[in-house]
Formats: C-alpha cells, sequence, structure tokens
C-alpha cells in the first residue's frame, strides 16, 4: 500500500511536469502576442520592447520554461500580466467558488445519473427505460449554454424558484451545479444502465435471488455496489469533464469562480493566468484519479493495491 | 385438484411411497418462452413425485429442460421470456406454480433452496462469506445477529470448512472452486429446508472435489432427512447419488425409475442410447464404435514418413509468469505454470495429458503451438523452434493446430464458417480461391458436414457442429499435431462419442498425431495410446494407456481414477477418495524453486515420479 502510493506520487508529479510542459509550448506558439495586449495599441515599438525584455518574453523557450518550473518549485505561479497581481492570491481567491460548484455539479449528476439507470435497468425495454435514455441522450447531446440559459429561463425568469446569477447561498448553487450536471449524468445513466443490466444477469444475483431476498435488497445490496465499480473509475476522470463545463456555466450565471478568471485570462492572452488554472485543474483532476483509484479497494475486496 | 389426480404417475415407475407422501409433486407442468416467432414449450407436462429423504436425479442433455423445470420450482423463470403455461407444483399444500412473488419469496431458501453450477460466480463478490451466508439466515428467522451468527457457524461446520469461525471474514475470490460449492451448499442448508435442488453441482469442478461434494451431499441428505433434486448430464453421477432417475429429452420425460432399474434395464431408446455413449473407465480405447487398431499397423499410407521420428518433442520445457510488486514494480513472485517437462508424440499417436485444474497442462499445449513464451526445447517434425526466423517458425507452426473448448467462442460469430475453416490457408498463402474453396468443401464433407453449409454463421449451428467446424480448421493445412485442449468436455455425451469417433476416423486417415488435453479420465481412456498425468507443472506418471489405468503407481494417478463416479449404480462407493489438502499453489517467490521430480521406469516405458 505504501509502495503503490509512493509510486503514483511519482507518476502523478511526472504527468503534472509533462502537462506544464505542453501547456506552456502552446501558449509559447500562439500567434496573440501577449505584449501588445498589455502595452495597448498606441504604444511605440520600443515600449513594446521594453515591456519584452522586462517580462522575459525576449528570452528562448527554454530558458523561459525553465525559469517558470524554477518558480513553480517554490510555490510562485508568477504575476498576471493585466491584473497586476500575484496569479496564486487570484486562482486561491476564487477557488473555493468552483470547487463548490464543482462539488454541487458531482452530486447531482450522480443523484441523476445512477438514479436513472439503474431504474432504466430494472424496467429495461419497457417505455420507461426509453423515455430515460431519450431523456439521456438529450442531455448528452445539449450545449451547456443552452441548458444553463433554457434552465435560466424557466426557474429563474418565469418561475422564480432560483436567483438569476450571482454567489453565495445553497439556492445560488442550484441551478449552476445542474447545468454543469445535465451532460455527465446524461453519461452516467447509459453507463449504469448497461453496467446494472450485466450485474443483474450474473449468477450471484440469481443466489441472492433464491435465498428468498426481497426484490429490492437483492438490488441494493447484491447489485448496486458491483454495478458501481466502473462508475468510480470514470468520476475521476470526469472532474476533467467537469471543467470544461464551468468554464462555460460560470461567465452564464455570473459565477465567481476560476472559469471566469481563465476566461477573461484568455481573451486577453494573460499568460501566467492561463498557466496557473491549467495546472490547478490538471491537479484537480490527477487528485480526483488518484482517489477514484484509492476508494475502489474499499467495494471491491478483490483489488488489492500493489 | 381433479387435475392432480388425474396425473398421477401410475405404472412400472411407480416411486417408493413413503408412508407420508410425497414433499413435492409437480403434475401437468408446461414451461414456455416466448420467442421472436412465438412461444415454444421448453417443457411439457412434466409430471414427477419427490419422496422425503428422497434422492431424485434428473439427467438429460442440454435443451431437455432439466434446468428449466429446476428454475420453475423456485419460482425463478427467467421471467416475462419464460413462464409456467399450466399445470401445478406442490409443496405440502402450497401450488408453488401459482403463488405471488411475495409468498414465494418465503418459500425460496427456506424451505426450498438451491444450489448451482458455477462455484465462481455464484457468491457475490464484493460482499464476505459471512455476510452473505447471515443473510440466508435472518431473511427467514427473526434470530439476532449474534445467534443468526452462531448458526451460520454451524453451517459451516456442517459442510466441513476448517476453521468455520475465520471463513467468515473472507471474500468469495480467497476461497478455491471446491470451498465455494461447500460455501453454496452451507447456505442452502442452513435452514434446514424440505427440499434441495442441485442444478449441475459438481459439474464446473476437479474429478477430487467432486468426489467429495458428492459425499458432503449424501451425508447431509441422510442427516437432516431433506429431498433432493440433483440435476445433472453426468451419468457417472446420477448413478452414484440417484435413488430414482427421470431422463429428459427436448422437454418430455423419457423414462423413469429406480436407478439401478434404469441401468440395467432401460427401457426406451434413448435412455440405451445415452447410457451406451457414456465413457467408461475400464472400457479401453475400443469401447466406444472404432475398429481394433494395433500399434504395428500405424503409418501405413504414408510411407514417406518414419513412423517412430516423434512429430513433436518437449525437452526441458518451463513456462513461468512473473508477478510484480513492491515499490519499483519488481518481479518478486513467479508462477510457476510448467516445470520441466519432456515428452515426443509420434505420428499417428495419441499422447493425453490430464490433471486438475492449474496443473499445467493448457500452459504445455500453448507453448507448443506457440501460444505463451517458453524456455526449453520444443522441435516439431524434427525441427528445433529455437533459432528459427520468423517465416521458419511460422511453416513450422503450420504442422501444429488447435481445436479449443468451447466452441461457440472459438468461432468468429461475423464470418461464414466456409471463410473461417479457409483463413489458415489464406493466412499461409495456400492456393487460389478456387482451390481453397474445394478443399474447404472436401473438409467440410470430410468431418460429416454439408458443403452447401459453408455459407452459413457460426450461430446456425450446434455446439457438436462446430466442434467439427473446428476440426475441418485445424485440417486445413494437413498439419502433423493437432492439440485437443478440453475439446469434448462441452459436448453432450452422445455428441461427445461421435466427435471422438471422428478424432480416431482422422488420425487414421491422415496419420495426424494428437497432443489431447482432458480433465476426464474416461474419455482420456478411450481414446489415448500414452497418457501423462500433471501435477503442479510437473509429469508425475507417463505411460501407455494399459499401464496407467491396469497399473497407476503414483498415488496422485490413482487418485485420479479412483474420483470418477463410474456409471453403474451397482459399483456405488460409500467413500470417495479424499484430498489430505487443497492442491498448492504453484505462485511462488522469487528464489524458492519447486523441487524437480525424478521419472523412474518401471518397465515398458512406464515413467513413475520417485
Amino acid at each position: 500500500m505504501i509502495a503503490y502510493l509512493g509510486r503514483r506520487l511519482i507518476q502523478s508529479a511526472l504527468i503534472l511536469l509533462g502537462i506544464s510542459l505542453i501547456t506552456f509550448a502552446l501558449l509559447y506558439l500562439l500567434p496573440a502576442d501577449p505584449v501588445r495586449q498589455i502595452a495597448g495599441r498606441s504604444a511605440t515599438p520600443a515600449t513594446v520592447e521594453s515591456i519584452r525584455r522586462q517580462l522575459g518574453l525576449d528570452q528562448p523557450f527554454l530558458v523561459q520554461y525553465g525559469r517558470y518550473l524554477w518558480n513553480l518549485l517554490q510555490g510562485d505561479l508568477g504575476r498576471s500580466y493585466i491584473q497586476r497581481s500575484e496569479v496564486a492570491q487570484l486562482i486561491t481567491a476564487r477557488l473555493p467558488a468552483t470547487l463548490l460548484l464543482m462539488v454541487g455539479a458531482i452530486v447531482c449528476e450522480l443523484l441523476i445519473g445512477l438514479t436513472m439507470g439503474v431504474i432504466a435497468a430494472v424496467r429495461r425495454g419497457t417505455a420507461t427505460d426509453q423515455s430515460l435514455m431519450v431523456a439521456s441522450f438529450i442531455g448528452v447531446s445539449a450545449p451547456q449554454f443552452v441548458v444553463g440559459l433554457l434552465l435560466l429561463y424557466v426557474f429563474a425568469v418565469k418561475l422564480s424558484w432560483f436567483p438569476i446569477g450571482g454567489y453565495g447561498t445553497f439556492s445560488h448553487l442550484v441551478l449552476p451545479s445542474l447545468t454543469v450536471a445535465v451532460m455527465s449524468a446524461g453519461w452516467y445513466a447509459r453507463m449504469m444502465r448497461s453496467s446494472m443490466i450485466d450485474v443483474l444477469r450474473q449468477d450471484y444475483i440469481r443466489t441472492a435471488r433464491a435465498k428468498g431476498l426481497a426484490r429490492i435488497t437483492v438490488l441494493v445490496r447484491h447489485a448496486l455496489p458491483n454495478a458501481i465499480l466502473p462508475i468510480i473509475a470514470m468520476i475521476g476522470i470526469d472532474i476533467g469533464i467537469l471543467m470544461g463545463g464551468i468554464v462555460v456555466v460560470e461567465s452564464v450565471f455570473g459565477w465567481p469562480g476560476i472559469g471566469q478568471l481563465v476566461w477573461q485570462a484568455i481573451q486577453r492572452v494573460d499568460i501566467p493566468i492561463i498557466m496557473g488554472v491549467t495546472l490547478v485543474s490538471a491537479f484537480a483532476i490527477v487528485l480526483g484519479n488518484f482517489l477514484a483509484d484509492i476508494i475502489a479497494p474499499f467495494i471491491d475486496p478483490r483489488i488489492k493495491l500493489r | 385438484m381433479s387435475q392432480v389426480e388425474s396425473n398421477k404417475l401410475s405404472g412400472a415407475a411407480a416411486p417408493d411411497s413413503n408412508s407420508v407422501g410425497p414433499v413435492l409433486s409437480v403434475s401437468g407442468v408446461t414451461i414456455a418462452v416466448r420467442t421472436e416467432d412465438g412461444v415454444r414449450e421448453v417443457v411439457s407436462d412434466l409430471s414427477f413425485e419427490l419422496g422425503r429423504g428422497e434422492t431424485l436425479c434428473i439427467a438429460g442433455e442440454s435443451g431437455s429442460g432439466k434446468s428449466m423445470t429446476s428454475l420453475a420450482i423456485m419460482g425463478l423463470l427467467p421471467e416475462p421470456a419464460a413462464f409456467i403455461k399450466s399445470g401445478s407444483i406442490r409443496l405440502g399444500d402450497q401450488d408453488l406454480a401459482s403463488l405471488s412473488e411475495s409468498r414465494m419469496r418465503r418459500i425460496r431458501g427456506n424451505r426450498v433452496a438451491m444450489i448451482f453450477q458455477e462455484p465462481m460466480t455464484s457468491l457475490n463478490p464484493v460482499l464476505s462469506i459471512g455476510r452473505q451466508l447471515i443473510e440466508a439466515i435472518e431473511t427467514h428467522t427473526s434470530l439476532s445477529r449474534s445467534a443468526a451468527r452462531a448458526k451460520a457457524i454451524e453451517a459451516l461446520k456442517a459442510v466441513r470448512i476448517p476453521d468455520a469461525e475465520g471463513r467468515l471474514k473472507q471474500y468469495p475470490h480467497e476461497l478455491s472452486g471446491g470451498m465455494r460449492q461447500r460455501v453454496m451448499i452451507a447456505m442452502a442448508l442452513a435452514l434446514k429446508p424440505d427440499v434441495l435442488i442441485a442444478d449441475e453441482p459438481t459439474t464446473a469442478l476437479d474429478v477430487t472435489v467432486q468426489g467429495e461434494v458428492l459425499e458432503l451431499l449424501r451425508d447431509l441428505q441422510r442427516e437432516n432427512g431433506t429431498s433432493v433434486i440433483l440435476i445433472t448430464h453426468d451419468m457417472g453421477v446420477v448413478a452414484e447419488m440417484a435413488d430414482r432417475v427421470i431422463i429428459m429429452r427436448h422437454g418430455r420425460m423419457v423414462e423413469e425409475g429406480r436407478a439401478a432399474d434404469i441401468f440395467a434395464r432401460p427401457q426406451a431408446d434413448y435412455t440405451r442410447e445415452l447410457l451406451a455413449a457414456v465413457p467408461r473407465i475400464g472400457g479401453g480405447r475400443e469401447a466406444v464404435s472404432a475398429p481394433p487398431l494395433t500399434p504395428p499397423d500405424k503409418g501405413e499410407g504414408d510411407s514417406s514418413r518414419d513412423a517412430n521420428a516423434p512429430v513433436a518433442s518437449v525437452r526441458d520445457l518451463h513456462v513461468r509468469f512473473d508477478l510484480h510488486g513492491g515499490f519499483f514494480g519488481r518481479v518478486d513472485r513467479r508462477v510457476h505454470a510448467v516445470e520441466g517437462v519432456n515428452f515426443a508424440i509420434a505420428s499417428n499417436e495419441t499422447l493425453s495429458l490430464v490433471g486438475e485444474s492449474g496443473c499445467g497442462k493448457s500452459t504445455t499445449a500453448k507453448a507448443i503451438a506457440g501460444l505463451v513464451p517458453y524456455t526449453g526445447n520444443i522441435s516439431i517434425g524434427g525441427r528445433d523452434l529455437v533459432g528459427l526466423g520468423r517465416d521458419d517458425r511460422k511453416a513450422v507452426r503450420r504442422d501444429v493446430q488447435m481445436i479449443f473448448q468451447d466452441p461457440f467462442a472459438s468461432l468468429d460469430p461475423r464470418m461464414r464458417v466456409g471463410d473461417l475453416v479457409a483463413e489458415p490457408l489464406v493466412i499461409h498463402g495456400i492456393g487460389n480461391r478456387q482451390e481453397r474453396q474445394d478443399r474447404v468443401a472436401a473438409l467440410f464433407e470430410r468431418v460429416g458436414l454439408s458443403a452447401d453449409q459453408m455459407e452459413r454463421y457460426p450461430h446456425e449451428f450446434s455446439g457438436g457442429q462446430r466442434q467439427r467446424i473446428c476440426i475441418a480448421r485445424a485440417l486445413a493445412l494437413r498439419p502433423k499435431l493437432i492439440i485437443a485442449d478440453e475439446s469434448v468436455s462441452a459436448l453432450d455425451v452422445s455428441v461427445q462419442a461421435r466427435v471422438l469417433g471422428l478424432l480416431k476416423d482422422l488420425q487414421r486417415e491422415f496419420g495426424v498425431a494428437y497432443l489431447f488435453i482432458s480433465h476426464d479420465m474416461a474419455v482420456v481412456e478411450n481414446i489415448s495410446d500414452r497418457v501423462a498425468v500433471m501435477y503442479l507443472g510437473q509429469i508425475v506418471e507417463m505411460g501407455t494407456r494399459d499401464q496407467i489405468f491396469s497399473n497407476p503407481r503414483h498415488p496422485y494417478t490413482r487418485r485420479l481414477i479412483e474420483a470418477v463416479p463410474i456409471p453403474d449404480p451397482a459399483r456405488r462407493r460409500e467413500r470417495f477418495a479424499r484430498l489430505e489438502a487443497e492442491i498448492p499453489s504453484p505462485v511462488r517467490r522469487l528464489g524458492d524453486e519447486p523441487t524437480k521430480l525424478r521419472l523412474q521406469d518401471m518397465g515398458g516405458g512406464h515413467l513413475v515420479a520417485a
């Protein structure tokens, strides 16, 4: 177990290093020039050059990357070009909002997706099954800004159940979480359905029924833990997909998280912020996968971490 | 009610009626399945009674409706596709056929319990043994958790599981197949049901384990007075266990009677065929058809081939699989699957490798076919594979073909069977399209299929026909050696006998050598010229068929032969050969090499481990 943790830690560090290198290289190759954005349209070529030198952007790629990495190892994510403050501070200020949204979204997608999947599997081949699968298909394919606007229109504008936007109370959280969750919930519903159908066919389910257990006991105690196993690994991967959705949803709902921060930074080629947010998200994804792997042996005793 | 009366069993095959009357009586039961072509009956008008403390065997080949019958009694038919169309199943004063699900639930596991064929998959992998046992007890009693636990321990002790209390914490994957089946039996018998249904309870187990489980069932039945319905395809098991026997075919009862009568004086033609097809130990090679074949005659027809030169020889074969562990994932343990195996097969000869699961017999076969990496020497047709280039190796491999166990899984469902048989020819670039077509057509005729079936797909064929297709595919390259890995194990006995006959005919015709791998001693005796017995990756005894079966010298060989149930109730054993301990694991730490057995010649090439 200790050996496993150690190995995974080293692997994770290598993955993060790789991501930092690739992102840095992509941003370096970007045709947009950050210095022009900082200096403004009216700046003279001399001013532009001096800013470039000041930021170290005139150096070769490897020097720039090496310097970034060196600072990173000391916990320094650099300064924003535009906002004139530390990237680390900007991110920490906004991270709690994003994490809250992410947790809300994960809870929603699991609640909706797994319930739909289980019901569809149990009612396999019926009209219930078919309508649930159509619903999940719509969830998977609908663009998130459309879902967000639709939810806003129905539940905030027409019904006034929830606020239109903003941050602070539980009711602020509901619509953004739902919006982020809709797509993944559709995936989970489909995966859970097929996983459950598979498990319900297994011999041990027949054994459980042969003992005289009630249908619901068979379903919850015998089928569910087995069916959920492949889903757990998915949740770790899913955090990455969630991050993509969060960027969109935060701007639709005016949610003050890192999604909005990076959205603005991308428009203004604020490289340190883009780098910072990318690394933080990558860290979250790596951590999510790690947690999913750690949880698995608690549900399935056959899995041993070596 | 009147229907029940009118369907009472009559005539010669009356059950030995206990004074109390039957525990379970099935009358006029018809089970139907909804298919795309409408409703089809899988069991038709079946009636029988089960007396108290009696063992009733329902025997038949696949598709005979025996499993459907047992599921119907349990109320576990795969609804809504399958349902009881008519008839009644009476347990005491209740008709199980018309009971609601909630009332049926109180009977299931309590008054009627069931054990299934596959112990490996019949227990929930994520719940501990204790939890699964206790749950079964708590469902039907109002016992406290600790009382239920005590009862669970008692049940495990009753099935002779050592360290019963410690087992409660274990999970199914930590137990062997035999142990799991005992847990299943403990679970089924914990509440002392009136009726126990055992659906092929020992089919998936090794023979020595099978003996123990059968004996256990018999003892527990005697102690508790449970009535048992034993469903099996194995006439040896029937002879060993049954008081009465029902023979089923295509959903109908063909014959019913006392076990001794059925075996001694079968009335129906089908029963006679079934019994004739059963391979028996002590029957010898000629037991199933085929004219006598003496070794000196061998090698006829092909004068160019030296009959004495081995087609394949294996020297000092080792196959080990590395297991990784530790911080850097280095190799710290190895599976010693095959440990220094030596043998040779001559053309026209059949060498059988026998042994129980995990003994390395299949791995040996895979090494010869080039499917797993190995160390040691394997030479095919006199050419050693070591040091050959890729193309040479491919050419040599042409001489070795394989037939696998599962005829359903070993044919690609999306390819026409003609193309499947032609594929080896295509791979090795033999002939043009028309020549291949002709050759495949000839092969189809030769294995007992017709050439116009070449355009069809695998799912349109039965298990036996598919195995014939696999044989045709193996023959396509005219190999010198065919490896048959449990190739008849999945087939019904009557089909099995015909496929074995075909294999023998083909050997006589083409002079091909077989490496025949099987766990079934009776089949092995039937087909082999020579036999090698494997245990934990090594050969413990090797000799001619007669040397092994008439004069087994190694204790493991003796135990294997003794454990096979004999299809004759008159020779029923009181006690089965017992295993002193479970077979040890072939997984060993690095540096902990197993000791090599030395084979001694006991005369006439009969090699026995000292």
